[in-house]
């Protein structure tokens, strides 16, 4: 079965000017304003700060396949597992989708020329960046060692310095995650091709507003707990200091008060992305549409009433452990609905077993199973024991690795010819597509296990009877490394060697696929496209020609 | 030499039953030793169960799709749907998915309420965590670190506190875990009806020897718990060391009954609600009392005056448990009286 839709007349070439090759100087990319430049900034920064986030969950995989603390310290694994969470939550998940994808694609997909404050667009990448070199200052400082989440008095008074350096770090990427999401709530709204109504937005756009909404309402609570805790920490102050009257539980109440939504911060990009993936390889119409929308707004709301359910055994009343645990269950009911209305809309497709749509399956299946342990842990009773184990730890691993990095993974094989004009080498994509399903579930089903029989997370040693499953959760993680090491190298290979992409290689309806790969500086030529149809319109979609059939 | 560990059997206390620690095979729910963790497997199990089916099912459903309407199989592939069905479908599954969602909470509600209301009489058992270790100590003044004896078939009420950071009493054969917090006090409580070891973690991360911060708990025969606690050197017990830093400090120069200085006599205090001049109500409670002895303006007994000092920085934490010990003890007397 053939990856491309070859279309009947000549072989595709590559543009004679597009935005990759207006200008190679350094100069030229460190001050462009193109969006789709931008992305690439990004795409570069994420990639490496993935690389030390990957590291350390490498060495930190490695280190518990013995009982004993053999290969590393204490001390050194407390920073492990501390810097393995602020690098891939902040640096990594949060900014993933929503500044690669979101920014490459997101004017495409509307019909605009760029983001509507390009200047603000690049100063948020040297946002990121100012942020992520305080990350890696505190590295060389000693790194932070009480955990991503600056639990205190831990963090305030008793932690190293590193970790006030990296609070700071993370303060500091906030005003980049407002900057970008300010950014797509303005685009979305003022940008919008002629035609393109709200209903007619696709879905991964739709996405990209409900995040940032998320983002502008939780990520200011966030910089201001961060602050909180700097200051506490360097002129003991009581905020959470409870040897002076502070109050350790307000701490958490705050931190999970912007944590939570950041959850689905890093997972609604992705049910974009998976949206956009099924209905192009299923060739159909994504099934409820409004429903769909509905859903991922509700999400947004309803995720900023459930935190709580991060403190059942933290000391909060027994009252609020039951409100929060009805409302966790209530903001799962729209995911629910999400996986039904995926699966629906294959119904009747026309499906085509490409890499991105093998990325969007594995979604799916590793997205069910982070869902309904997720239930399983919304429920107080099973809580009560399953939390802070290594259950936890799987679940969340499944939503934001299995769910997010998958789709990220799917993001980036299916709009890699649009980005660059090349096609990734399908059979390798395949593989790797494989590969990581099986890596993944390999080195974290295991996990759900250890949790079950009492394993507690940040353990550096351990009791015997953990050992068997900390070996098979460490020997899955080899085979999942490999799944992510393949595709780095075989796309860049693919920059110079892969076969010239054709403007729309899936056949799909989106208007990023309506002009050249890759595309022009203003992304459309001359004019800027009108919008008729509602979106994924396959039905009326002649794939093999690149034609629209019948009336809108 | 990897697996080196795995046959060792250390801790394994001889001659009881069910011991956990020190297994030497692989072990998924730990056995279960209390009625609280017999119900939470059942609950378990049902949703393990349930969620095993609905992703199964799923799972099919996907393959047999994909299967059949794969790129050129000749399949008919006429969809029409208008869109009053399409909503009637989509509420049509999303109602089932609400209402199994509601019993899982009710189920699990049920079972957190009851773990976490407090228990009629039950045995004292005070814990302090502190990096990196846990200190307990039994109603007679019997002090132990890292392990816990408690008997069997008996309620078993863990007063807990920490003196530094957060910790987190963890008894997985129990299916309970709570976060210990620095300047107040929490409650876990058990019966465990199993006899035998069973690991003790520090569930909440707490420093470098966190995951040193482990002991176990020993559940013996009611006059085995007994002998064993005969057998304990108890130097003073807490309430009795309180009872001389009450002294010492001055404060029984107010609170005691013919005091000269007029305070709030604090016999059979313990537990009581207590009336506020700003015309609220408090449960005299471990934190309400430890919060008069740190904070004494913070809330005033009502009736009287703003006349006492604070203790903040005079007396340690490990004082500030004994006091409470004591008011504690008054109060236990205090109920005793004919």
């Amino acid at each position: 079965m053939s990856a491309a839709v070859t279309l009947p007349d000549e072989p595709p070439s590559y543009p004679e000017e597009h935005y990759l090759n207006n200008g190679y100087s350094l100069k030229s990319w460190l001050t462009t304003t193109d969006h789709k430049r931008i992305a690439w900034l990004f795409f570069f920064a994420l990639t490496f700060m993935f690389l030390i986030g990957g590291t350390a969950a490498a060495l930190i995989r490695i280190e518990l396949i013995t009982p004993a603390g053999d290969l590393v310290s204490d001390g050194t694994y407390s920073r492990l597992f501390s810097v393995h969470g602020i690098v891939m939550v902040w640096f990594f998940l949060i900014p993933s989708i929503p500044n690669t994808f979101g920014n490459f694609l997101l004017p495409m997909m509307i019909g605009a020329r760029d983001m509507a404050f390009p200047r603000i667009n690049l100063l948020s990448w040297y946002v990121y960046m100012i942020g992520a070199l305080a990350i890696i200052a505190s590295l060389f400082a000693g790194a932070p060692d009480a955990g991503w989440t600056f639990y205190t008095p831990l963090s305030t008074q008793y932690a190293n310095d590193a970790t006030i350096i990296a609070a700071v770090g993370v303060f500091i990427v906030g005003f980049s995650t407002i900057m970008t999401a300010l950014n797509f709530v303005v685009t979305i709204h003022r940008l919008r091709a002629p035609g393109m109504t709200w209903f007619r937005l696709p879905l991964f756009v739709w996405s990209m507003y409900a995040v940032a909404v998320l983002m502008l309402l939780a990520t200011p609570v966030l910089a201001i707990t961060l602050l909180m805790v700097t200051v506490s920490s360097w002129l003991h102050i009581a905020i959470f200091n409870p040897a002076i009257g502070g109050d350790p539980l307000l701490f958490q109440h705050m931190f999970w008060f912007y944590s939570h939504p950041a959850v689905y911060i890093m997972l609604i990009p992705s049910m974009g992305v998976v949206s956009e993936l099924i209905t192009t390889f299923a060739r159909k119409q994504v099934f409820g549409y409004e429903v769909m929308v509905f859903s991922m707004l509700m999400i947004s709301i309803a995720s900023f009433f459930v935190w709580g359910h991060h403190m059942f055994v933290a000391g909060e009343s027994t009252f609020s452990a039951l409100v929060f645990s009805l409302m966790t269950f209530v903001v799962s009911v729209p995911s629910a609905i999400k996986i039904f209305n995926w699966t629906t809309t294959l119904y009747k497709g026309t499906i085509s077993f490409d890499t991105p749509m093998l990325y969007g399956v594995s979604f799916i299946g590793l997205f069910l199973v982070g869902g309904l342990t997720g239930v399983m842990l919304a429920s107080t009773g099973l809580d009560m024991d399953l939390h802070g184990t290594y259950f936890v730890i799987a679940h969340f691993h499944y939503i934001m690795v299995g769910a997010a990095v998958t789709a990220y993974m799917g993001a980036i094989h299916y709009w890699w010819p649009k980005i660059t004009g090349r096609m990734y080498p399908e059979m390798w994509g395949r593989f790797a597509a494989i590969t990581m399903f099986i890596g993944f579930n390999a080195t974290f089903g295991p996990q759900f296990l250890l949790g079950v029989a009492g394993m507690p997370r940040r353990y550096h040693t351990y009791p015997p009877q953990f050992q068997v499953l900390n070996e098979a959760s460490s020997a899955g993680a080899v085979v999942l490394a490999i799944g992510y090491i393949m595709p780095f190298c075989y796309l860049i290979w693919s920059l110079r060697y892969g076969k010239i992409a054709p403007p729309n290689p899936w056949g799909a309806t989106g208007l990023e696929w309506q002009t050249a790969s890759p595309p022009p500086e203003h992304n459309f030529g001359g004019e800027i496209p009108v919008v008729s149809r509602k979106p994924y319109d396959y039905k009326h979609y002649d794939a093999e020609h690149g034609e629209w059939q019948g009336r809108p | 030499m990897m697996f080196a560990a795995l046959t060792s059997n250390a801790g394994n206390a001889p001659g009881y039953l069910g011991s956990d620690v020190g297994h030497t095979i692989v072990k998924f729910l730990p056995s279960a030793a209390t009625p609280m963790a017999h119900s939470w497997d059942t609950l378990f199990f049902w949703l393990i169960g349930i969620s095993g089916v609905v992703a199964m099912t799923l799972t099919a459903v996907i393959a047999i799709l994909m299967i059949r309407y794969r790129r050129g199989r000749k399949v008919n592939r006429d969809f029409h749907i208008t869109r009053k069905r399409e909503l009637w479908i989509e509420f049509s599954w999303s109602l089932p998915v609400f209402l199994a969602f509601l019993a899982f909470f009710y189920a699990g509600a049920n079972i957190y309420v009851k773990a976490f209301t407090k228990p009629n009489d039950p045995i004292h058992i005070d814990v302090t965590g502190k990096q990196w270790m846990w200190k307990f100590e039994h109603p007679n003044g019997a002090r132990e670190i890292d392990t816990l004896h408690v008997p069997i078939d008996r309620l078993v009420e863990l007063d807990m506190t920490s003196t530094d950071v957060i910790h987190d009493v963890d008894i997985p054969a129990f299916r309970i875990k709570h976060d210990v917090l620095p300047g107040t006090h929490m409650f876990l409580w058990f019966k465990a009806t199993r006899l035998g070891t069973y690991d003790l973690f520090c569930n909440q991360f707490c420093g470098l020897g966190h995951s040193k911060m482990r002991g176990e708990v020993i559940v013996m025969k009611d006059a085995d718990y007994a002998q064993w606690l005969d057998d304990q050197q108890v130097p003073n017990s807490p309430a009795e060391r309180g009872a001389a830093l009450f002294r010492a400090h001055g404060c029984s120069g107010c609170h005691m009954g013919n005091a000269a200085i007029h305070a709030p006599d604090l016999a059979g205090i313990y537990g009581k609600p207590v009336p506020l001049s700003n015309g609220k109500m408090v449960i005299a409670n471990e934190a309400y009392i430890r919060d008069s002895i740190l904070f004494p303006s913070k809330e005033i007994v009502a009736g009287f005056n703003n006349d006492m000092p604070s203790f903040r920085g005079k007396l340690s934490e490990g004082e500030i448990q004994e006091i409470i010990s004591y008011i504690k003890k008054l109060h236990r007397d205090y109920r005793n009286q004919p």
